[in-house]
């Protein structure tokens, strides 16, 4: 094997495998069933679960003697919904708003939760910094036998959270799809969205007791939300979300464990990698194809630019309409629209595509860009006709939204409108309509 | 108590008056879980000033606290901004991230032999109000006192932008700064918190008062001076039971379960003395408490119940009076299908108030019942003519509708009511009379109560 990809792979045999092993699996559960919580709109309620569920562990904890991971579920189950139930109680029978009585259930919850870890923690493997950020790199080391292998507790537990979280999104898929999209039509058709509501809020309690000892209470929000977040900055369609956030939830866990394990391992892989995931989720915000703040930017200039370019072949246009002898020169036609280094870009481009070109003493239009500019004149004035014809504005109100139009009229909404107008019709200035 | 829990005590005591005055406009701005954000966004400022400034003073860790805080909101904002991610995500990822990151930097100062011997990060997660001086109570107690007097000052702006944004932004005023003002005494207040009860906790300071208070007003003043009474005794209290101060009150330490005895952690304390307090205003305050809100409906139900009853008796009556007829039970039953121990108990209160006298063969009204009877009985057929009248419905549908609102018509709406429909000239000639049912009453087609 070459050293380089060595670089890249768990090593030690036994030990980094399953930490990384762990903690994608970790980040892919929470991710997926993360998805539904960002397009509910309820992220803040996975938070609340995370941080809620704390006393449920310790009381399980108490109550079973040992780290046993049924019993850890049932409480963290219990807690979950709990704090689910009493957010909407109080919001909608004690007039608490719902932001407020979500903060109102959790940090109590989580006060007990402190208070019993603290009255107990002698006998408890369970220790307020593991709370905080999990304890990843002692995975390895608490295993038991599964089907003769001896294969760490915790790889166990995440799996199974993995395979139900998987299974149930795949039997309620409608229900779930329904539900999150449009619950006004799926109480309509008689779904139950209050059940499969609690049903989500169960699993997600679920998957942040078992994530608990990868990520710890705290940082699995970032597991939860920043995945499902991420993936819904790059795709409109479901399935693809699912699977990008499942992607971008091992990614980071990839992350999270090399730093740490090949960089500094003083590092806190945890920590590590919900700053992985926010760097992920920064990357799709910013380049994201279609929704990212880069293509919007792109998108943006480019509009720009093109009304400039049509902005001055409909002058070059009307300037030989007129009839007027001196051609315009490069300057004075960037001057016209506008100046500046936007406006020489739109020359320079115009030029390029062959829409104008030089000429004795200034710019012309080339055959292509009196096709052009043509057409751009036509949409303006007939615009213009139309606002007269249909809206009864007076004559010196039309320019300025015609001005707008025009670049966004095409050749059906063109004879659409000439349709209704009379035919061989000049413009409200008594100009004519060219064809 | 020793000097140094009267140090804590004030510390604290004085954190929670201002988060509770600060936090109540959060609450009211629906900008509660905010605080959540900016404590959770300030572990990172914490670390980074720890490891620039060595962290030896509190006033340094709490500028980056504040800085990086701040830093998490103006993100959030941008996040919403610019991209299709609503807030509830973009707080979350904020939050998260930023916490990792504050993660990260503590694992690498904690293992660092240069900051070697540090205490853990627990110490700014979960609080540790015992380690605060005497300089941290000044500094406490001066940013409060500028939190308290920005309050003042900004009182009316903050109040009308709390309750209605849009109105102060159509009026001109600098809305934007005033977010920001409200969110920079968020953030102080935040971080200053964080010392006492950590940063996990430093929201239940800042929302849980403000919503206890709420439950007993409905005035902007009085809420806040409440919210910053009960974030103060909240505050002492927790620190007094965390200092063990009620084991020398008591004899004995009610908190002493468990197999670990070392002092328990402030920060949830107070958390937990809050929500008692919460716990408490959202079952006993007067009106919006849940005690007052059930009594409300159980009232209702019976008056509902009686009201019904006494129309039921009267419709029955009706072919004999003035003769005041005796009822029989079962007629009584199967008019109102209610079962027999319903129909009992209505009775026995009915009777108890002295609208009905009991006979051997069934109820009566009594001369007042009958008075009463009859004003709820003219209630319900007013409505129904108006019903038919005014708004057009079948003469078959307004017995249910009238039977839904006839025990909430004020009496002055029904006096109109009637004024109005004997201008139609739709009663009957004589004042006083009532008007006859619209429709049919099963009751009278029966054969007619025995006398």
């Amino acid at each position: 094997m070459p050293e380089w990809l060595q670089f890249f792979l768990p090593q030690g045999g036994y030990g980094e495998g399953w930490i990384l092993a762990v903690a994608v699996m970790t980040n892919v559960a929470c991710g997926i069933i993360g998805c539904y919580l960002v397009l509910r709109r309820m992220s803040l309620m996975g938070d609340a679960i995370s941080h809620a569920v704390l006393p449920g562990l310790v009381m399980a904890f108490l109550l079973t003697g040992s780290l046993n991971i049924g019993g850890m579920f049932v409480g963290a189950f219990i807690v979950g919904l709990l704090t689910t139930f009493l957010t909407q109680t109080l919001h909608r029978h004690g007039g608490v708003p719902a932001d407020a009585s979500m903060g109102v259930v959790f940090t109590s919850l989580f006060a007990v939760g402190v208070v019993l870890l603290r009255r107990y923690a002698g006998n408890v493997d369970l220790d307020p910094d593991c709370v905080l950020q999990g304890q990843l790199a002692l995975i390895p080391g608490y295993t038991t036998d599964l089907f003769g292998y001896e294969v760490p507790r915790a790889a166990i537990s995440i799996g199974t959270v993995l395979i139900l979280n998987t299974v149930f999104i795949v039997l309620l898929w409608k229900e779930l799809k329904i539900t999150s999209f449009d619950p006004g039509l799926a109480t309509t058709m008689g779904l139950r969205s209050g059940l499969i509501h609690y049903l989500l809020m169960a699993m997600v309690a679920g998957t942040t007791v078992a994530a608990f000892e990868a990520v710890g209470s705290i940082l699995v929000i970032a597991m939860l939300i920043v995945p499902g977040a991420t993936a819904h900055l790059l795709t409109d369609r479901l399935s693809r979300m699912l699977w990008i956030a499942a992607g971008v939830g091992a990614a980071s866990a990839y992350l999270g464990f090399l730093t740490s394990a090949r960089w500094n391992p003083d590092i806190e892989p945890a920590g590590m990698m919900a700053v992985a995931a926010g760097v992920l989720f920064i990357s799709a915000a910013f380049f994201s194809p279609r929704y990212g703040v880069l293509s919007t930017l792109w998108r943006n200039v480019q509009t720009t630019s093109r009304i400039l370019r049509e902005d001055i072949l409909a002058m070059l246009y009307r300037l030989e309409e007129l009839g007027v002898r001196r051609p315009m020169g490069g300057r004075e036609a960037a001057q016209a629209v506008g100046g500046g280094l936007a406006a020489a870009a739109a020359l320079w481009r115009l030029l390029r595509l062959r829409l104008i070109e030089h000429a004795p003493g200034g710019l012309r239009l080339t055959d292509a860009g009196r096709d052009r500019a043509t057409h751009l004149v036509r949409s303006h004035r007939l615009w213009e006709a139309y606002l007269v014809e249909y809206l009864g504005l007076p004559l010196d109100h039309v320019h300025a939204p015609a001005e707008r139009m025009e670049h966004f009229i095409g050749e059906k909404l063109q004879y659409k409108i000439a349709q209704h107008l009379p035919q061989e019709q000049l413009d409200p200035h008594g100009r004519e309509i060219p064809r | 108590m020793s000097y140094l829990v009267a140090i804590v005590l004030t510390g604290t005591a004085l954190l929670g008056c201002v988060s509770g005055v600060v936090g109540s406009f959060a609450v009211l701005r629906r900008r509660a879980l905010v605080s959540d954000l900016l404590s959770h966004a300030a572990l990172p400022g914490i670390c980074i000033a720890f490891i620039v400034a060595g962290g030896k003073h509190y006033s340094q860790l709490l500028t980056g606290a504040f800085l990086s805080g701040l830093l998490g909101v103006a993100l959030v904002t941008l996040i919403i901004r610019w991209t299709r991610t609503k807030e509830d995500a973009a707080i979350g990822i904020v939050l998260s991230t930023f916490f990792g990151l504050g993660i990260v930097l503590s694992s690498l100062i904690q293992r660092s032999p240069e900051f070697g011997g540090t205490a853990g990060l627990e110490r700014y997660t979960l609080g540790q109000a015992a380690n605060i001086t005497r300089d941290d109570v000044v500094l406490i107690a001066i940013v409060c006192a500028a939190a308290l007097a920005v309050v003042v000052l900004l009182y009316k702006e903050f109040k009308l932008f709390s309750f209605d944004p849009d109105f102060a932004r159509s009026q001109g005023w600098p809305t934007l700064k005033l977010d920001l003002a409200m969110m920079g005494l968020l953030g102080l207040v935040a971080v200053v918190g964080v010392k006492a009860v950590g940063v996990l906790l430093v929201p239940a300071l800042l929302i849980t008062p403000a919503v206890a208070a709420r439950f007993w007003t409905n005035r902007l003043g009085p809420m806040l001076a409440l919210s910053a009474i009960i974030g103060g005794l909240s505050a002492a209290a927790g620190t007094l039971l965390s200092a063990g101060v009620h084991v020398d009150w008591l004899g004995f330490d009610p908190l002493a379960f468990g197999n670990n005895d070392s002092p328990l952690p402030t920060g949830p304390l107070i958390v937990l003395c809050v929500t008692a307090v919460f716990l408490f205003s959202m079952l006993f305050a007067p009106r919006r408490g849940m005690a007052a809100q059930v009594i409300e409906l159980v009232r209702l139900r019976q008056k509902t119940a009686r009201e019904n009853l006494l129309r039921t008796l009267y419709e029955l009556s009706e072919p004999e009076l003035p003769r005041r007829p005796i009822v029989s039970p079962e007629v009584l039953r199967t008019e109102r299908a209610w079962t027999a121990p319903q129909a009992r108990r209505l009775l026995r209160r009915a009777e108890q108030v002295g609208y009905i006298e009991q006979t051997g063969d069934g109820p009566r009204l009594t001369e007042r019942g009958l008075a009463e009877a009859a004003a709820i009985t003219r209630t319900h057929r007013l409505w129904e003519l108006f019903l038919i009248q005014g708004a057009n419905i079948a003469s078959d549908h307004v017995d249910r509708d009238a039977d839904s609102i006839e025990h909430f018509l004020p009496s002055e709406m029904v006096d109109d009511l009637e004024s109005v429909l004997a201008r139609q000239g739709r009663l009957p000639a004589i004042p006083g009379h009532l008007p006859e049912s619209p429709h049919e009453l099963p009751s009278h087609g029966r054969e007619a109560p025995r006398a």
